[in-house]
């Protein structure tokens, strides 16, 4: 019989610490640390030493390890590979916001 | 059990050397590996692909598989009497009963896995380690609609797992999957524990669903917001009037202003898709300034008139512009 489930929003506008973010990726937090040691991730908000980072981004750290575990990748490349999505990821966004605005000839 | 030609999916010949199976693979995965691929059947085509390099770029595995012989690929066979043997094929603990074993409801891809934890201690291994079900990702088409009311969608998924044996067996399994509300395009969705299963309290491995919308006949979306071509009628530009305009709630009545300009947005508050955690994105209307293409004679001469008398122009920053 079918299983019923329901999920939720990886990309949620919220604010999450480092081990709730590699929950959401679903990745080693140490993934994480070496993004952010890299400057590829960098925390939304460091007040008093609580850091938090934006969950939107965890679609595109998962797609990174992929990326890099697939096409046997050293590690040392998953920053440079995340910061490439990140940046694919947000001229997409900027592309569908723009095309959304052009108006298509009248039929 | 189905055969499968690895060399083809790979494209190289059955001699070729390591270094060109490496690079033939990275070559496909470049192409059709789902991250970064647009092309129409990647997510297929790399799994295929995937499969071909994991089995031979393992000498033992390769050396396997060319043992299997040659067939054409979707033909039944089965492996050569002492294949097993040779390869250590990891069969189940204790199975005494061996020679009953049947390789007809094995996928190929299982075979080779079950052989790199077959011997070597790599069950010893296994028996003792938790090991955590792999995760999965599936993309799920939906249209405007479905986002805009939330949907359920019905996957049927082949899932690698173990039997009782630990072998590595795919299996169907079918999941309902609710879509919540305002979904948009480019959205991640986590089912967890809908994964593969993890063995030795290994956690169950997550599903995460890819939403892509389908292109809407009227509404353009980016993120929450919806944008739709308002048509007008130069007059109705001109002197402001009250249109009907669809919205994904039903239609309602937009009041456009006197003087209104091709290109200008008309806002309808939380008229687009609903936000996850509350409220709405806004729906644009974008005024197109439509004329008739064909004028009966009465038209002609109040457009006749309105021309003689008007002293608009439309170009009067082209005289400025000149000089600059």
């Amino acid at each position: 019989m079918a299983e019923h489930e329901e999920g939720i929003w990886l990309q949620a506008r919220r604010e999450v610490s480092i081990v709730e973010l590699a929950d959401d990726c679903g990745v080693p937090v140490t993934v994480l640390q070496e993004l952010v040691e890299y400057g590829a991730l960098q925390p939304t908000r460091a007040e008093g030493g609580d850091e938090a980072y934006s969950a939107a981004c965890a679609p595109q750290v998962r797609s990174a390890l992929r990326l890099c575990q697939d096409l046997e990748l050293e590690s040392a490349a998953m920053p440079l590979v995340f910061a490439l999505l990140e940046r694919i990821h947000q001229l997409e966004e900027r592309l569908r916001h723009v095309s959304a605005q052009l108006t298509a000839p009248h039929r | 059990m189905e055969y499968k030609d690895y060399y083809a999916a790979l494209g190289v010949a059955r001699d070729a050397s390591a270094g060109d199976i490496k690079k033939a693979y990275r070559k496909l995965a470049h192409k059709y590996h789902p991250d970064v691929s647009k092309e129409k059947g990647a997510e297929a085509k790399f799994k295929e692909v995937a499969e071909a390099y994991q089995t031979l770029k393992d000498p033992e595995k390769r050396a396997a598989y060319d043992q299997l012989g040659t067939h054409r690929p979707g033909q039944e066979f089965r492996p050569p009497p002492d294949w097993q043997e040779n390869f250590q094929w990891q069969r189940g603990a204790g199975s005494a009963n061996e020679g009953a074993f049947s390789f007809d409801d094995l996928d190929l891809s299982d075979l080779f896995e079950g052989l790199s934890r077959g011997g070597r201690g790599a069950g010893r291994t296994h028996a003792e380690r938790p090991i955590p079900g792999a995760d999965f990702e599936v993309t799920v088409h939906l249209t405007l609609e479905d986002a805009f009311r939330g949907t359920q969608v019905d996957l049927e998924l082949q899932m690698p797992g173990y039997d009782e044996h630990g072998r590595v067996r795919h299996a169907p399994k079918k999941i309902k999957a609710r879509i919540p509300k305002g979904a948009t395009d480019g959205q991640r969705l986590r089912l967890r524990g809908q994964g593969g299963k993890g063995i030795n309290g290994g956690r169950d491995g997550d599903l995460y669903l890819d939403i892509a919308l389908h292109p809407h006949a009227l509404y353009r979306a980016s993120g929450h917001d919806l944008y739709l071509d308002l048509p007008l009628a130069p007059w109705e530009a001109a002197l402001g009037t009250t249109v009907e305009v669809p919205t994904l709630a039903g239609a309602v009545n937009l009041k456009v202003p006197p003087g209104t300009r091709a290109g200008g947005k008309l806002r309808l508050s939380k008229r687009g898709l609903p936000k996850p955690g509350g409220g709405e994105g806004d729906l644009y209307a974008i005024v197109q300034i439509v004329n008739p293409t064909v004028l009966d004679e009465r038209e002609r001469e109040l457009f006749g008139e309105l021309a003689k008398h008007s002293r608009f122009d439309p170009r009067a920053h082209f005289a400025g512009a000149s000089h600059g």
